[in-house]
């Protein structure tokens, strides 16, 4: 026997269930005990960069909208830089928060985030990374949360020397993490859970 | 990025302790689990950062269930409790400033929610969401009432153990964590085909809260310690190899 490594081990993830929103968007589930919902406005005021609007679903493996999803997004600010207390690089805009909480639609399933463009933020080794924003799908049935980015179709250039995007196996299911530009500053990324057109989820 | 000498990326995640995806004795999983493996990369800046929730957003009640949904000198009905922690990374060391957010049914099991079918009543004092700040150490404490089991469609006769919901942001998004507390001694948790999506009788143990008569207020709350742990960052106290892939 050899001595014990003293690590912990990391708590167990299990679902979020079906009444998340109690709990992490109490006043959309008509339970008003805070100010408001976190997440809820990412713009706290007049922001750099340039204003952009996210919108999309959550499909699960028969097609169906996910009416029960709670979906978190994290991204950087304008220049790159991340609104967090780690954030070691430069001062983040005072007035983004890099956080939205979006609930699905409870018809529709459509979660909205009105956002800025992200601006590029260094890999690893110093390579810049596209453009993009992490984004974090909890619901019932969904045992641990399911982390995955959104990068923009309109950023050719960035996203052909991004060092994760070039670095996936299966190119072809590269344009499952690309947000379609639909119109001026609006931007659409749908979430397909399992199947065919299942996005790319990570270990990270 | 600099090579920084105490900070390397977040340690990989122990999937031997999480929940897989497809897990059919919890029905909903079936159509709802990606079939693909996860694609594993490095954390960059991205997971190493985390959005700041100032101790300013907590009111007076948040952590107090009992009262925080109340009308003025009534209360929640039901046993009288007291959960409190620590939240820690795997490396063991505190993670203050840590936001915790807990929902969880009334005494009789019954969620304040507009999709909630079961016949017991609401509690018109009882909202069923409260939430904290880990302070310097780590620790957090909340008062709530214990919340009844209560049964869901899955098989024919499933229910769930008394529980309370968790999530938590710690300082890397890498460490995003929603989870369930359950009450030591349930004889429903073996039974619960959620808490059976753990293959490792361990995992379900952690998450597992003992009651602690040391902490319990006599003559009017017994306490239930839940400690959680997040992911840890790696130590380097050499300098970093560039981390290529
Ligand atoms: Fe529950």
């Amino acid at each position: 026997m050899a001595q014990r490594l003293d690590y912990l081990k990391e708590s167990a993830s299990q679902t979020a269930g079906p009444y998340v929103h109690i709990g992490c968007m109490p006043n959309f589930s008509g339970i008003s005990i805070y100010g408001g919902d976190l997440g809820t406005t990412m713009k706290t005021g007049p922001v750099t960069g340039q204003e952009i609007k996210i919108t999309g679903v959550v499909h699960d493996g028969v097609g169906a909208p996910v009416r029960d999803a709670m979906i978190e997004l994290w991204q950087a600010d304008a220049a790159g830089l991340y609104p967090s207390a780690n954030e070691a690089r430069g001062n983040p805009d005072p007035n983004f928060t890099g956080f939205g909480r979006s609930p699905g639609d409870p018809v529709t399933g459509e979660f909205v985030f009105e956002t800025v463009k992200p601006g590029r933020v260094p890999f690893r080794d110093g390579r810049l990374q596209a453009p993009h924003a992490t984004l974090w799908i909890v619901a019932r049935g969904i045992n641990i949360g399911l982390h995955t980015r959104l990068y923009f179709e309109d950023e050719t250039e960035a996203n052909s020397e991004d060092p994760i995007l070039t670095r996936i196996e299966h190119q072809s299911r590269v344009p499952t993490l690309l947000a379609k530009k639909t119109g001026e500053a609006q931007y659409r990324f749908d979430i397909h859970l399992q199947g065919p057109k299942e996005t790319i989820f990570f270990d990270m | 990025m600099s090579e920084n000498s105490t900070n390397g990326g977040y340690i990989a995640r122990d999937w031997t302790r999480q929940p897989a995806a497809y897990t059919p004795g919890y029905k909903t999983t079936v159509k709802r689990s990606p079939q693909a493996a996860l694609l594993s990369f490095p954390t960059t800046l991205s997971e190493e950062t985390s959005p700041v929730f100032g101790h300013g957003i907590i009111g007076e009640l948040d952590n107090d269930l009992i009262h925080n949904f109340a009308k003025p000198g009534e209360s929640a009905i039901g046993p009288r409790i007291i959960v409190y922690g620590r939240v820690l990374d795997e490396t063991g060391r505190p993670v203050p400033g840590a936001l915790l957010e807990f929902w969880q049914a009334n005494a009789g099991g019954r969620y304040r929610h507009a999709k909630e079918g079961y016949i017991a009543p609401l509690d018109p004092n009882f909202g069923g969401c409260g939430r904290m700040i880990t302070d310097e150490n780590g620790s957090y404490e909340f008062r709530t009432i214990q919340p009844g089991p209560y049964p869901w469609p899955n098989g024919m006769n499933d229910w769930r153990p008394a529980h309370i919901h968790f999530s938590i942001f710690g300082h890397g998004f890498a460490q995003r964590l929603i989870t369930q507390m359950y009450f030591e001694g349930d004889p429903l948790i073996p039974l619960c085909p959620i808490a059976r999506v753990l293959n490792d009788q361990r995992a379900i143990d952690d998450l597992t809260a003992p009651l602690d008569m040391n902490r319990t207020v006599p003559m009017d709350a017994r306490a239930y310690k839940f400690d959680i742990v997040l992911r840890g960052r790696r130590q380097t106290y050499f300098e970093n190899r560039k981390e290529g892939l």
